[in-house]
């Protein structure tokens, strides 16, 4: 199916729970109600003139400067029966995002759900194990979201060079003679 | 006295064939710069040159260094590719697991400083020095094996210079700081070069 059959048989089926759609973009796509995500997923899993048997990749997306400031979670779905792609969207405020999770419907998605509350610090309701995946256990904040900020220390490290570094890797010693040499006068320094 | 009997010491011509007489600091040192075994540790891009550089082609064998699996066997660690912070200190444990002496090789520009990670990586650790002492810095984003190769040939060097059970002082003939230029800020013994 194209993507115009697909997007008409969503909203047979969902009706005013498909917000919106965008069926020219690269990747066409339909807008889905928060609270009903779960619902549409396991449909498209479960019809058989769709059958998204695969979930390629679940993305978060942060869009502070949008009115109103919001984060997106994107579902790129693909169907090895039909060949087909698809991909739904919901829109979740920036203050204390939540989605219902899909997990029971792609296995996959625990880990893809999980990372994107690493990273983003979207909650997704009903999830059996809600941890996170890529930073350590003991970490504050969720650093791919556009308002973040390095803290000084990580655990005792630091996480941003500290102005000694500075100073020591535009002024430091010598380090690789001969022909591997990589003083600071035959290297390239980026403009601030 | 003249002729050959000026540059006879104390002890030269007076042993059998077969002996060979040297300094015990030379011999240990020898013997460890030509067995260091190094832990095998790769964490990113660098270590597929790492595995390159103990491949056929450059042959890290021939130097005697050769990869183990375990830091309790290891002399050497070669820090190849990012550490982030989460890794840090899995690092610093594994290298306090190892042995005396150890010496650590800091591979590619994530390991020196931060590399490409330098100003936005929340994640990365700047620079493996800041908890573990590195003996060696080879500069790439990877280094090619051959800068590998002259990394570990300049660690050679050190550990050649490694003092066992002589005093700490000044080295008489000493490779330490020396450059392919000559040029160097070494203080020397009086008469010599």
């Amino acid at each position: 199916m194209d993507a115009g059959a697909i997007h008409d048989a969503l909203v047979l089926r969902f009706g005013e729970r498909i917000t919106s759609a965008e069926l020219e973009a690269g990747s066409p796509f339909a807008v889905v109600r928060t609270d009903a995500i779960a619902e549409v997923a396991a449909f498209c899993k479960a019809e058989p003139a769709l059958s998204f048997d695969n979930l390629m990749c679940l993305s978060g997306v942060d869009y502070p400067k949008q009115t109103p400031p919001r984060m997106e979670v994107v579902y790129h779905l693909y169907s090895y029966r039909h060949r087909h792609m698809f991909a739904l969207k919901v829109q979740l405020p920036r203050e204390n995002p939540a989605v219902p999770t899909v997990e029971g419907v792609w296995g996959v998605a625990n880990w893809h759900e999980r990372e994107a509350w690493d990273l983003f610090g979207i909650v997704f309701t009903g999830h059996s194990d809600m941890r996170r995946i890529l930073l350590p256990d003991d970490w504050e904040g969720h650093p791919l979201r556009k308002d973040w900020q390095d803290p000084e220390y990580y655990n005792g490290l630091h996480v941003k060079p500290t102005p000694q570094m500075v100073e020591r890797v535009l002024t430091g010693e010598p380090i690789g003679v001969g022909p591997f040499d990589f003083t600071p006068e035959n290297r390239h320094v980026e403009e601030p | 006295m003249s002729g050959p009997e000026a540059v006879r010491g104390l002890i030269q011509n007076r042993f059998e064939d077969g002996l060979i007489v040297t300094s015990a600091d030379q011999l240990i040192n020898w013997s460890r710069k030509n067995s260091i075994w190094f832990m095998t540790f790769g964490l990113a891009c660098c270590a597929i040159e790492m595995m390159a550089t103990g491949g056929s082609r450059y042959d890290l064998d021939r130097f005697g260094i050769l990869p183990r699996g375990t830091p309790r066997q290891s002399d050497l660690m070669i820090v190849a590719g990012t550490v982030t912070l989460k890794m840090a200190t899995r690092v610093k444990r594994l290298y306090e697991q190892m042995p005396e002496p150890k010496y650590v090789v800091s591979m590619g520009s994530c390991a020196n400083n931060g590399g490409p990670y330098w100003r936005h990586g929340y994640h990365v650790l700047k620079g493996v020095d800041e908890v573990v002492p590195v003996d060696v810095y080879v500069p790439g984003c990877p280094p090619r094996p051959e800068a590998l190769l002259y990394g570990l040939l300049k660690l050679q060097e050190k550990i050649q210079e490694d003092r066992v059970l002589r005093k700490r002082g000044l080295t008489v003939g000493s490779l330490a700081g020396a450059t392919l230029d000559g040029a160097s800020d070494v203080p020397r013994l009086a008469g010599k070069p």
